[in-house]
């Protein structure tokens, strides 16, 4: 089985999406509303190159939406008290490099369950956030939107920040050493453990940086609008899942990869301008979400179905 | 014993023909298999043995050719069809439920609910007890399956096959995991079915096993059936030939030269945690030295000690005439210790991973030091130690999910001898795995020797570790019991296994 189907069937649904809007609704290609709606998802990209990475670790986080809106918030404060934007954004990052390294240490070190303990932090940060602010925006200062830089420039600062941690992450996974561990770890812990990797190590990092990157994120997300919404992040590890998994990463671990996760958040992200722009009622933009990754998972399935009957040396009939 | 050939057969295949896309499994295979006799199915790997085993369950439905049970033509085959027609199967690879106890897994494969669904568990508990008991297994019908070890896993299958009481029992690889002990407990259950007129269709790539067991063998060759005999007409060589189709020495390469360097001393080293007590034990360069013992003795425990999985923590340790403490499968390959683990299909391969992936797992600080993955010189060295392993795979880049489990074995050795390590310890490297790569692994463990590498052979196949190691030590009850010399006879080994003889160390 070719082993880039499927790039090559997302990026045709998503080919095929791109070119009816060219021809029923060419509206959608006005280049300043365009750039909105990209600078809008650039955070979620980020975000969903993390996730993406802790699947293949075989491990799944679903706190980072509201480690999304913990960095959001207080990096806001530290903005408001007029830190510099430099700062602000290491902070961010540590911050959600901090609250990663939690969940790390409950996954890698203590051995638990990676639902369960995101399951756990993803209620205590949402919920703690919601005590402390009790619901308050925090409003940033006038320089701050857009880097203090002009609204396209600004707007294309965050996309190409976006891209450039894509690109430099989907380069090192398949050209470090640290990203061929990762799928090692993903793909039979135990294995990699008697090659020599420390998969705990492994584990623990990757969550780290699920929790950077997030921090990174959510600098992007705040310099979008005036005021930083506690209730940022909703939902955002849905759609970061969501897109990992139409971008082919196996839910079991150790296969996946960037590229391919990229076209999948592409798709993703398109349904709902799309079905604005070809007037068709919103509605329906949950239940096409729904069915692309139905059809993902169902790719997978027959995938691995297929490769059971036409590779009679597999280890289930080898020893015939 | 009245001659069964005279009766009609239990099971009949006339002409079968199975397909895997291109690959042709079986090509025309007629078979026979009556009443009361012990029919063993031999052949190389991928010589369509588990093809012919999966038409008879009814996992897999022939494409051609005819499948006859009991007298009666069965055209739509399937497993529950199968197991009703009398048909059980002991796989290889137990296929049990790990969080289940004994009595639930048995009542699953045996039992049906009562009415409203009841279970009488207290009446389960008892059957299985009785089962367990008629094959002598010493095992309680309340231990969950995923406390027990592999053969103890092995004699509830076994009973299982029992307890359905079938009339076709097929035994795929049953010993693979079992040591002598269980060995001669399963050999009398055999007996026993064939007794009572059930046929045996015994499948195993030890020959010493087919020779005792059997009543009669067909070989089958590149999916076709070479020829069915009465085992007294045969002799092994002759097995051998007909199985492989060439000549090939039964016997592992001479053993070596003189041993150098001690590169591996143990002194009264201990690991509470894994039952690993006061072993010592010396290992020079140059020289194998095979683990005897019973299973669960402690070799793998102590193979796993060594290579700091679970680290010891008491005695010492020295490498090179110098104390060490490894912690940390880290920590050993640092020092140049290797370790090729039991169970290859869950943890020696990443099945996902390309065979160049795999091979140069362990090495990637020697190999990319700059923590920069190089694509050339990976596969290079990859398809190097292929060539050198005489590995059949379509090249460092495919899949190692793709092998046949004795080229997935060779590659795990590949990874492992790509860290030129100084000391191997090598843990069932020939289970499940046909006699030609066996041969050619022994040979090469002795290549390795005579390179100066330090070779520490565990191997639940006695004979294997008789045939191809310089010193025997025994262990029995996670401790060393006796070293001996080398063409020591199975029984001596056996009788310091089992705690007849003392120790001797």
């Amino acid at each position: 089985m070719n082993a880039h189907v499927r790039e090559i069937s997302v990026a045709l649904a998503l080919g095929l999406i791109l070119l009816a809007l060219a021809i029923f609704a060419d509206s959608f290609y006005q280049p300043q509303p365009l750039l909105s709606l990209v600078t809008g998802q650039a955070p979620a990209l980020i975000v969903t190159c993390g996730v993406a990475l802790v699947m293949i670790a075989r491990q799944i986080d679903i706190s980072i939406g509201s480690q999304m809106a913990v960095c959001s918030v207080c990096t806001g404060l530290l903005a408001a008290a007029n830190w510099p934007l430099g700062l602000v954004l290491i902070a961010a990052i540590g911050l959600g490099a901090l609250l990663g390294a939690i969940n790390g240490l409950f996954v890698a070190v203590l051995r638990l369950p990676s639902i369960v303990v995101t399951l756990a932090t993803m209620v205590t940060w949402r919920e703690a956030l919601r005590w402390q602010r009790q619901g308050a925006f925090v409003n940033l200062p006038d320089g701050l939107q857009w880097f203090g830089m002009s609204q396209t420039h600004g707007q294309l600062t965050i996309v190409i920040s976006a891209l450039v941690v894509l690109f430099l992450l989907g380069l090192s996974t398949r050209h470090l050493a640290a990203g061929r561990f990762i799928y090692a770890v993903g793909s039979d812990v135990e294995a990699a453990r008697l090659a020599g990797i420390r998969p705990q190590l492994v584990t623990f990092l990757v969550f780290v940086g699920m929790g950077a990157l997030t921090g990174l994120a959510a600098t992007l997300h705040i310099v979008q609008s005036p005021q930083v919404d506690p209730n940022s992040g909703t939902g955002l590890e849905l759609k970061a899942i969501a897109a990992a998994v139409v971008g082919g990463v196996a839910i079991s671990g150790g296969r996946g990869n960037l590229w391919a996760v990229f076209l999948g958040f592409l798709l993703l992200a398109c349904v709902s301008p799309a079905l604005i722009h070809l007037h068709i009622e919103a509605y329906w933009e949950r239940a096409i979400a729904g069915a692309i990754i139905l059809a993902a998972i169902l790719a997978d399935g027959l995938e691995k179905q297929t490769a059971r009957f036409s590779h009679p040396r597999t280890p289930s009939v080898a020893n015939g | 014993m009245s001659d069964p050939c005279r009766s009609a057969p239990l099971l009949q295949l006339a002409g079968v023909h199975k397909s895997f896309g291109a690959v042709r499994a079986l090509k025309g295979v007629s078979f026979e298999l009556f009443g009361g006799e012990v029919h063993a199915l031999v052949g190389e790997n991928g010589a369509g043995k588990s093809t012919l085993v999966k038409l008879v369950t009814g996992a897999l439905r022939p494409d051609a050719g005819e499948i006859e049970i009991m007298g009666n033509r069965v055209a739509h085959l399937n497993p529950a069809r199968a197991h009703k027609l009398g048909v059980t199967c002991i796989y290889q690879q137990p296929a049990l439920f790990a969080d289940l106890t004994v009595a639930e897994n048995l009542w699953l494969r045996l039992e049906a609910p009562g009415a409203l669904g009841r279970v009488d568990w207290s009446a389960c508990r008892r059957r299985a007890g009785q089962w367990l008991e008629r094959i002598g297994a010493a095992i309680s019908p309340d231990s969950e399956i995923r406390h027990l070890s592999m053969p103890e896993q092995q004699l509830v299958e076994i009973a299982c096959a029992l307890g359905t009481g079938a009339r076709i029992v097929i035994m795929d690889e049953p010993t693979a995991s079992l040591t002598q002990k269980e060995q001669h407990l399963l050999f009398s259950v055999v007996r026993n079915l064939r007794q009572n007129g059930a046929g045996i269709l015994y499948i195993s790539h030890r020959l010493e096993e087919v020779f005792t067991v059997a009543d009669r063998v067909t070989v089958l060759r590149d999916g076709q059936s070479v020829g069915t005999n009465r085992m007294e007409e045969l002799t092994k060589a002759a097995l051998i030939r007909s199985m492989v189709g060439r000549e090939v020495s039964d016997t592992a390469p001479p053993c070596g030269g003189a041993a150098r360097d001690l590169v591996l001393a143990l002194r009264h080293l201990g690991c509470s945690a894994s039952g690993v007590r006061d072993v010592n034990l010396e290992v020079r360069s140059g020289e194998v030295v095979g683990l005897a013992g019973l299973v669960g003795a402690g070799w793998t425990e102590l193979a796993r000690v060594l290579f700091g999985i679970t680290p010891a923590d008491s005695g010492e340790l020295q490498l090179n005439g110098r104390a060490v403490s490894i912690s940390s499968p880290r920590d050993a390959i640092d020092r140049r210790i290797a370790y090729l683990p039991e169970d290859r299909r869950r943890h020696g391969v990443i099945l996902d991973m390309s065979l160049a992936q795999n091979i140069t797992l362990a090495i990637h600080r020697r190999l990319f030091p700059r923590g920069w993955l190089r694509p050339r010189a990976e596969r290079q060295l990859a398809g190097d130690s292929l060539r050198a392993l005489n590995v059949k795979a379509g090249g460092p880049d495919a899949l190692a999910a793709s092998l046949s489990g004795g080229n997935q074995q060779k590659v795990a050795l590949a990874r492992w001898l790509a860290t030129q390590p100084e000391l191997l310890i090598l843990d069932e490297p020939t289970q499940g795995v046909d006699i030609g790569t066996k041969r050619e692994i022994h040979r090469r463990i002795r290549d390795l020797a005579n390179q100066g590498v330090a070779v520490l052979l565990i191997s639940s196949d006695l004979p294997e570790v008789l045939d191809v190691s310089d010193r025997i030590c025994v262990m029995r009850n996670g401790t060393m019991v006796a070293t001996l010399p080398p063409k020591t006879g199975a029984h001596t080994v056996m009788a310091y296994a089992l705690g007849q003889k003392g120790a001797a160390v």
